[in-house]
């Protein structure tokens, strides 16, 4: 068998000007198209031109390169496609909130309550629901950091045994309830059951609910990946083991878990359907968590968003600004902490 | 790795290590056990309740629960069931996954395969930050901005495809549709199955992709025979975590959806429901009986929502096992 001469191993290449020229064809031959032919519209012009150009770059390839070539660019193609609708739904969604939501968001908004405001009134704000967002999501801190803590620390630290295999798996199962689902539990218990009534204290409690598995989950990953070798030596200075996982483990594995938390408090705070059934809103300034229906960021949004008025959709519009600010802003932090994580 | 270290037992000759220490963990294994114990039973306490108030409706309504499209539950008699509720659920989440999957997979391997490094970060950044954002938001923002600016496409799908059943509209009237909620459910689902996926498929080995590439594999082949096998469970467990979140999703769809209790397949048609947004709709104005059937309705949601987490399992078990050969 003789090798092929050297020149022979390489099919030829489709180069760069060539391609765009042949994209360019595609693009050119739609708008021929559209001038002497009844298609018309500037969607309907980016598509068919996208798609021209797409065609003519992949016949060029086939013609230079052939079949496998062509599969290949084909794939890249679609993946720069897909990347590029995930870009322009990000840039829609942040860009449109912030160009509707920065009409009404002054001091006035963020220092005024809805009370006796109507819907049609170009007048009230956010205040209450801020005041009420920042207790509740606080308060759920409270109870779902301490309480995931040490959870985790059970879990990586003694978990084995049948009840160690429970505790998991109910935590895989807390991933998986459905936001609303956290709110009806609070309903029926707190609310309806203990016949406590609506209040910022019960929201609290559902965020808690879904706080606790996310901040279970990440702790008690970052818990693991702390290296043996640093608790064998604290165990071989004599250290018990419970200071050696206070004094030793959770410093190590404390930026990891600030990330965890971070993100589960970002997640919590943009939650909305948990907190109809349990803080249930309310127009006026309630600083008091524990007594009576309170309102929230997102029930804000909500309740603005479902009215047909201007000034009420407006006011929505501000309402979804200011917490995405705020999530945006947590987010940001937590990628922060991350980078001068230790572990990962 | 987190391999417990036994306390050791002093050797014979020194000196035991002082009782207080053992105290102190027996002390600190017993708090961490009592919280962990607490989270079970606070849930257990939580559930007997939710089961409680959910009886009254599931006794007064009986099998039509299951299978009754009307939601009245507070009128003499009572008649409501979920079936038009689930029908919704289940349609609207699996039309989202069905346009997000693809979109996310393609994001997510642009990321890791094609894209330079630092441009690769940054996209993953902005996916994250998208992943990050409220769902209320999305709501507003498909109602007001993007179901409005779908009304074209779904004319143009009812006047070039309505010979297909699905995409048959008899009222001639477009926007809130089942299609345009599921097109928001999808932006809302995507940056979850992107993430997560983009970190499974970080998971496989370069060693897998320079072989196939040394094969003389173009990107293409080298990405469909050394990236996706290996990856085939971790993706599962990314679409079932989309799904989760698609079932789930109360406010947006409430937002978009104008209520209507029917079963069937044209999803250009306007109005539809999901059993979360149902909950959210009816709470305000539901009587007694109103109140426990909805808490029944979110009881079936949560079922659903476990079942899906539970096949995903069966799944991702076997197709590990197909993948490793391993048992």
């Amino acid at each position: 068998m003789s090798s092929p001469p050297i020149g022979m191993l390489r099919s030829g290449r489709l180069s760069a000007p060539r391609a765009v020229a042949a994209a360019g064809a595609g693009v050119a031959l739609t708008a021929v198209a559209f001038w002497l032919t009844p298609m018309q519209g500037r969607a309907d012009f980016l598509v068919v031109a996208y798609l021209a150009a797409t065609a003519a770059y992949l016949l060029a390839a086939a013609r230079l390169e052939g079949r496998r070539s062509v599969v290949d660019r084909l794939a890249a193609v679609m993946m720069v496609t897909t990347v590029g609708t995930c870009l322009l739904a990000l840039g829609s969604v942040l860009v449109y909130t912030a160009v509707r939501g920065v009409k009404a968001l002054d001091w006035y908004f963020l220092t005024h309550s809805m009370n006796g405001v109507g819907p049609r009134d170009d007048a009230g704000g956010a205040y209450h629901s801020i005041v009420g967002t920042l207790e509740q999501v606080l308060l759920a801190t409270l109870m779902a950091v301490p309480s995931g803590l040490l959870v985790a620390v059970y879990l990586a630290e003694y978990g084995r045994g049948r009840l160690a295999t429970l505790v998991r798996a109910v935590v895989d199962v807390m991933v998986g309830i459905p936001s609303i689902v956290a709110g009806l539990f609070i309903y029926a218990f707190w609310v309806l059951g203990l016949d406590r009534g609506f209040s910022g204290f019960a929201a609290a409690m559902a965020l808690a609910i879904l706080m606790l598995p996310i901040v279970v989950r990440s702790a008690e990953e970052m818990i693991k990946l702390v290296p043996a070798a640093l608790r064998e030596a604290a165990y071989a200075l004599g250290i018990p083991r419970w200071r050696a996982i206070l004094r030793v483990v959770l410093p190590t594995a404390s930026a990891g878990i600030t990330t965890g938390v971070m993100l589960a408090v970002a997640r919590v705070t943009g939650e909305t359907a948990p907190l109809l059934l349990t803080a249930f809103g309310f127009d006026s300034i309630q600083n008091d968590p524990f007594s009576g229906p309170q309102s929230s960021l997102p029930l804000f949004v909500f309740g603005q968003a479902s009215s047909a008025f201007s000034n009420a959709v407006d006011r929505a519009w501000a309402g979804a600004l200011t917490l995405i600010v705020v999530v945006l802003l947590l987010t940001v932090a937590a990628r922060l902490v991350t980078r001068r994580n230790r572990l990962a | 790795m987190s391999a417990p270290v036994a306390t050791p037992e002093a050797p014979p000759g020194l000196p035991a290590i002082p009782a207080g220490a053992h105290a102190g963990d027996r002390l600190f294994h017993g708090v961490t056990t009592a919280v962990a114990v607490a989270v079970l039973v606070v849930l257990l306490v939580m559930t007997a309740f939710l089961l409680t108030r959910a009886w009254p409706a599931v006794r007064t309504a009986g099998f039509d629960f299951l299978t009754e499209r009307e939601w009245f539950p507070d009128a003499v008699p009572a008649r409501f069931g979920i079936a038009a509720l689930v029908w919704g659920t289940v349609l609207t989440s699996v039309l989202a996954l069905a346009v997000a999957v693809p979109v996310a997979l393609g994001s997510a391997l642009y990321v890791t395969e094609y894209a330079p490094p630092a441009v690769g970060r940054w996209i993953g950044y902005l996916v994250d930050v998208l992943a990050a954002v409220p769902s209320v938001v999305y709501g507003l923002w498909g109602l007001l901005f993007l179901v409005p600016r779908m009304v074209p496409l779904q004319q143009f799908l009812a006047d070039h495809l309505g010979f297909i059943p699905f995409f048959h509209n008899p009222d001639d009237i477009f926007g809130k549709s089942v299609f345009a909620v599921s097109v928001v459910l999808a932006l809302m689902v995507l940056p979850i199955v992107a993430a997560v996926s983009r970190e499974v498929f970080r998971q496989v080995p370069n060693d897998l992709r320079e072989a196939a590439l040394a094969l003389g594999a173009t990107r293409w082949e080298m990405v469909r025979t050394a990236v996706l096998p290996p990856s085939r469970s971790g993706v599962i467990g990314a679409v079932i975590l989309g799904l989760g979140r698609a079932l789930g999703e109360t406010i947006a769809v409430a937002l978009v959806l104008a209520a209507t209790f029917d079963v069937n397949l044209r999803i250009l048609r306007p109005g539809g429901n999901t059993i979360a947004a149902n909950i959210a709709t009816k709470f305000g104005e539901a009587g007694a009986m109103g109140r426990s059937a909805l808490i029944a309705s979110g009881l079936v949601l949560f079922a659903i929502t476990l079942a899906a987490t539970v096949a995903a399992r069966g799944v991702i078990r076997r197709t590990a096992r197909a993948v490793t050969g391993r048992p």
